[in-house]
């Protein structure tokens, strides 16, 4: 009889084995431990009214069922440099996918389906990416050569992505450390992805060509909450031009995580900083866990080098599958393959990361390379098992396997069986190496999935269709004229006006500094008060209420101007930004009607004071001076509000 | 030499590179008013100017430097890039078809010059195969490298030595024949070898690209796969282009080498039928027939070589306000042939009368096709066509304006008689001149309009 496995224990052993600790307990001792190592590649979308190489316009976007037309594109390797296929490039081309693109003749052309060349790359993106570039203190090229770097995943029609070096070299200064920037590229966007099921991948191409840069940092950062203030910190200064887009998309990260003895793993299309701490503790993780699983192989004795897996079809009428199985999976037509992994007993439960096992890196790569739609495989180590033991122990015996044998059962079209067997034989082999080179998908919780393997260096080639643009001393010191203030500069400005830091994240992630400067500067407001409005008021309305159409910050500005003009006191601005935030477009005059303001003088505001304190003393129920200057205080707010400082206010009232 | 060593190289970028000793392929640090600079010197492309370097940097991208920055270069190593084309030998299996593959410098299959940017064509059989694999399914291939010209330089003597050596490869039996070939002049050489291979026993297709294969997206190696199924597998002994249908990656068209023109610069599905409906629908694993006539394959090895062009001829674009001095020039320099493209049904103005009466009593052969590319010459409307007619210049029916040219080089080639001339000209050959234009034979839809639109969304992939 089959001997029940217990599969939860083994990946709960298997986890501590390896030492993992929650991120929340994790210390940089932890991260020194495993070598944790991290470098990040920013994009970020740039608010030009074109696209890069064509003009069709920037930033116009639509739903999937909006489009005019739609083609079919298949991606082939080509060859590299030195005359070879790229590793990846064949590994797309196993997959055989058919490549949709959905157009809308409103933002794309014959440009962006390759049917045209490319136009002149548009004048204004590279002026905002240079002037980027000089914020990140890189080190200029004298000339701009458009490369192509290949994608063969269809994600561009062409296969290749326009992308071009603008500076090299640079550096930013993080709180308590330099981080090193190898270079910033300009670079074409990438189509949106709709779907990705089984052969075929659908496209839509709004995004496609829109301009984006990469900052690219040196792998410097040595814990997880380092790789998030590098983020952004690169992202702040983008903004800080502001001329970029905001939003959702417009800014995103790959990270590259690697462990001591691992690989540089790529963690593609991060959509929001904050995930970044948990995904990267999670990968450093995940490769040390492989690490074990490499060095577990070896204690076995068990080499890789002749490790071949062994399998067998199985015949849907004989084999005892359970009958809801049977009704599920039976009727699609396809092949159902049983696999032995000889001595891999207690490896495909084996701790990956936070509730996975190296089981899913089978079945994610199956999904990937063979197109086999999840439930794709079931095996002996279910941490919820779909088969019980006498049913693993009846194929166990037609496949002849040993008692250490894993074993595994993948479902698959007839056409897809060969390439899932491959798929399976080069991810096993790969376990006697450590960690695979290749790019995951991040998912909100923190973990990851296979995407890509890694492409090889082998993929960049001199775009023939572009000329190079030199870039002359003279256009480049006329950029630096125009330049905002470093990031940094920033920071230590915040912190001599007392502005709190936690506020600061807010205030830079939105580029509302250059306003504060101004309100302080020019209007000469408290900047204590100006930082809190901003850092903390501002923020919380974004929070409660519903953002009126063209709203914008420099509204605020003439907020405060109007106040000034008008001689108000600040307090009238809380409640007048909760109406101007919603409904932008009406007059300030209106407003304050609508916050029902009336100008009194002090002598008016404190006049009832004297009858409200008999009446406290009849009616209130803690009698206390503070009790009663309180709720006297309540009374005369509104009287107050834009007419004397509640402070002030106050102050009369202990005076009395 | 130095040549050698500093590869494109000119001028003051020359100069600074041996003043520092720096070579091109060699790994250079730099010092520059903009700062420090790494990476692999790279050859410069000849056309471009004499102030900058390009080097290629760690990552793999390339930036170029601008020499007047320069302070201080140092060579640190040296590591030249090597180009090969992978060679794999073709295999040979038995019961496909053979097919002879002949070179004339397209790039059907290619890969990158790091140096010039141009693509260095893959084309020996085993060069093919590595590229593209799927070949090996199709055919047993044998190919020749006939010359290796651009596109815009093919001409007269090329189509006669390829006509010749075409005419060769039948008669050792081939069993299908492909021609890679540019796709600037496709239509050209197209008309020129229905003309000069008459009456083939087997398919004779020609075909290029419209993307270098060095592109993942290339419709190359497609195109090839479907030109080789067409010349190996397919019934129709005739010239024919094959190129992508729909600009999508699905089915080629097979399109006669007499009515067949690129009509747009840079698409993919770029070729069209004019005034008639393709022969036919090819993918690598079928042909679908539209044309129910069409010159089937043959077991024998008789195929008539006309392997003649005489480069007097010329082409007229007319234009209102064209002076007829322009003829006479042409006339004067010895011309024999003009081939007029004319405005509307056939028409230029009365001002190039006289030129033409001129040139008429000169003997020289005149032709009338026209701008609109589709429909016929009809000169008998009106009478400025009358007119015409009588100063000598004949209509050709809907006989497209490019083949009327070839086809009055390859008739003064063998005469100057004019009723022959003419003979040769009206008789067509395979379709140049159709009797009857179908209905579908004109299509060109206008986008915007809702029933196109609705089209293009659901069935133009
Ligand atoms: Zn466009």
């Amino acid at each position: 009889m089959e001997d029940q496995f217990d599969s939860v224990a083994n990946y709960e052993a298997t986890r501590s084995k390896i030492g993992y600790e929650p991120r929340k307990i994790a210390t940089q001792e932890t991260y020194n431990r495993i070598g944790f190592m991290s470098g990040l590649e920013v994009h970020q979308q740039l608010k030009t009214r074109y696209k890069l190489f064509c003009r069709c316009p920037a930033g116009i976007f639509h739903r999937n069922d909006q489009f005019n037309a739609e083609l079919i594109r298949h991606m082939r390797p080509t060859l590299s440099e030195l005359g070879e296929y790229d590793g990846t490039a064949l590994m797309e081309f196993k997959t055989r996918k058919n490549i949709f693109y959905r157009i809308n003749n409103e933002n794309a052309c014959t440009y962006e389906i390759d049917d045209t060349p490319p136009f002149l790359l548009d004048k204004k993106s590279l002026e905002i990416a240079l002037e980027i570039s000089l914020l990140s203190k890189l080190n200029i090229v004298g000339e701009v050569h458009i490369t192509r770097k290949q994608y063969l995943d269809g994600s561009i029609p062409t296969g290749f992505q326009r992308t071009a070096i603008l500076g090299v070299e640079g550096h930013i200064e993080l709180k308590n450390k330099t981080i090193r920037l190898i270079q910033l590229s300009i670079e074409e966007d990438s189509c949106r992805e709709i779907s990705d099921i089984g052969h075929n991948r659908v496209f839509k191409t709004d995004r496609l060509g829109m301009p984006l840069i990469e900052t690219v940092t040196y792998p410097e950062m040595t814990n997880p909450d380092e790789v998030m203030e590098a983020c952004d910190y690169i992202r702040f200064l983008n903004r800080s031009t502001g001329k970029v887009l905001t939003g959702p998309g417009a800014g995103r990260q790959d990270v590259n995580v690697s462990c001591k003895g691992g690989t540089r793993v790529e963690i593609k299309g991060v959509a929001h900083t904050k995930w970044i701490p948990e995904l990267t503790h999670n990968e450093a993780f995940r490769q040390w866990a492989l690490l074990e699983i490499k060095e577990e192989l070896e204690r076995r004795n068990i080499k890789g080098e002749n490790w071949k897996i062994n399998h067998t079809p199985l015949n849907i009428d004989k084999t005892t599958f359970p009958e809801p199985f049977k009704q599920k999976y039976a009727a699609a037509g396809e092949k159902f393959i049983a696999v032995a992994l000889p001595g891999f007993k207690g490896l495909l439960s084996h701790f990956t990361q936070p509730e996975k096992i190296f089981a899913n890196e089978l079945a994610e790569r199956l999904k990937v390379i063979a197109c086999l739609e999840h439930p794709n495989m079931f095996h002996t180590e279910e941490l919820t098992p779909t088969f019980d033991s006498a049913f693993w122990e009846e194929i166990r015996n037609s496949l002849n396997a040993k008692k250490d044998d894993a074993l595994l059962i993948f479902r698959a079209p007839e056409d897809d069986v060969t390439t899932a067997l491959e798929v399976i034989q080069e991810r096993c082999e790969m376990a006697f190496d450590g960690v695979p080179k290749e790019t995951r998908k991040s998912f909100e919780n923190g973990t990851t999935i296979f995407e890509r393997v890694l492409p090889g260096a082998d993929r960049m080639y001199p775009d023939t269709d572009s000329a190079p643009i030199p870039l002359t001393n003279d256009y480049i010191e006329g950029l630096k004229q125009n330049m905002p203030n470093d990031i940094v500069e920033r920071y230590e400005q915040m912190q001599e006006w007392n502005i709190p830091e936690d506020t600061y994240t807010y205030i830079l992630s939105k580029n509302l500094y250059p306003i504060i400067h101004k309100i302080i500067t020019e209007l000469k407001y408290a900047p204590l008060f100006t930082g809190v409005f901003f850092g903390q008021h501002l923020k919380f309305i974004e929070g409660q209420y519903k953002k009126g159409q063209n709203f914008s910050y420099e509204i605020v500005y003439g907020l405060f101007k109007f106040a000034q003009e008008h001689k108000l006191k600040s307090n009238i601005l809380y409640p007048m930004l909760s109406i101007i935030y919603e409904q932008p477009q009406m007059e300030f005059d209106s407003v304050l009607t609508d916050v029902r303001y009336k100008p009194h003088s002090k002598e008016e505001i404190l006049a009832p004071v004297d009858f409200l304190r008999e009446k406290y003393r009849e009616i209130g129920r803690v009698q206390t001076e503070q009790a009663e200057n309180n709720w006297i205080m309540g009374e005369l707010r509104h009287r107050a509000m834009g007419n004397m400082e509640y402070k002030t206010l106050m102050n009369e009232l202990k005076k009395r | 030499m130095d040549k050698d060593i500093f590869q494109g190289y000119t001028g003051r970028a020359l100069t600074m590179l041996q003043k520092y000793h720096v070579r091109v392929w060699g790994k250079a640090v730099m010092e520059t008013t903009r700062g420090h600079f790494e990476g692999t010197v790279l050859p410069r492309a000849e056309h471009q100017d004499d102030t900058h370097i390009v080097m290629k940097i760690a990552t793999g991208y390339n930036i170029g430097i601008d020499i007047e920055t320069i302070t201080d270069m140092k060579e640190v190593g040296y590591s030249k890039a090597n180009y090969a084309i992978p060679e794999k030998e073709f295999p040979y299996t038995k019961g496909l078809p053979s097919v002879k593959l002949f070179g004339t410098g397209g790039t059907i299959a290619s890969r990158l010059d790091y140096r010039t940017g141009a693509v260095i064509p893959a084309f020996s059989p085993g060069e093919l195969y590595g590229a593209v694999p799927e070949l090996a399914d199709i055919c047993n291939l044998e190919t020749e490298k006939v010359f290796a010209v651009f596109s815009e330089n093919m001409g007269p003597t090329q189509y006669i030595a390829l006509a010749k050596a075409i005419g060769k490869e039948i008669e050792k039996g081939t069993e299908g024949i492909v021609i890679g070939h540019g796709t600037d002049t496709l239509q050209h050489t197209a008309a020129a070898l229905t003309f000069m291979v008459q009456n083939p026993p087997v398919p004779i297709v020609l075909v290029g690209s419209q993307r270098s294969s060095d592109r993942p997206s290339s419709d190359a190696a497609l195109n090839l796969m479907h030109a080789m199924y067409a010349a190996g597998h397919g019934d129709i002994a005739e010239v024919m282009v094959s190129m992508f249908g729909p600009t999508s990656d699905d089915y080629g068209l097979l399109h006669k080498g007499t009515r067949v023109r690129k009509m747009h610069s840079s698409y993919r599905s770029t070729f069209r039928t004019i005034g008639d409906t393709p022969l036919a629908m090819v993918r690598r694993t079928g042909i679908e027939h539209i044309h129910k006539n069409y010159k089937p394959r043959r077991k024998d090895t008789n195929v008539k070589i006309f392997p003649y062009f005489s480069d007097q001829v010329t082409m007229i674009y007319y234009y209102p306000g064209m002076k007829p001095e322009i003829i006479d020039l042409l006339v004067d320099q010895g011309y024999k042939g003009i081939v007029f493209v004319g405005t509307g049904l056939g028409h230029v103005n009365r001002e190039l009368y006289p030129a033409i009466e001129r040139a008429n009593e000169k003997g020289v052969h005149m032709y009338m096709t026209l701008q609109t590319i589709w429909g016929y010459v009809h000169m008998f409307v009106y009478d400025t066509g009358r007119d015409m007619m009588a100063r000598g210049i004949v209509p050709t029916g809907n006989m497209l304006p490019e083949v009327a040219f070839i086809k009055l080089g390859w008739a003064l080639g063998q005469t100057n008689d004019k009723e022959e001339v003419k003979k040769l000209m009206l008789t067509s050959i395979n379709d140049e001149i159709t009797e009857r234009e179908p209905y579908n034979g004109y299509l060109v839809y206008q986008g915007g309009v809702p029933e196109v639109e609705e089209f293009v969304q659901k069935t133009r992939k």
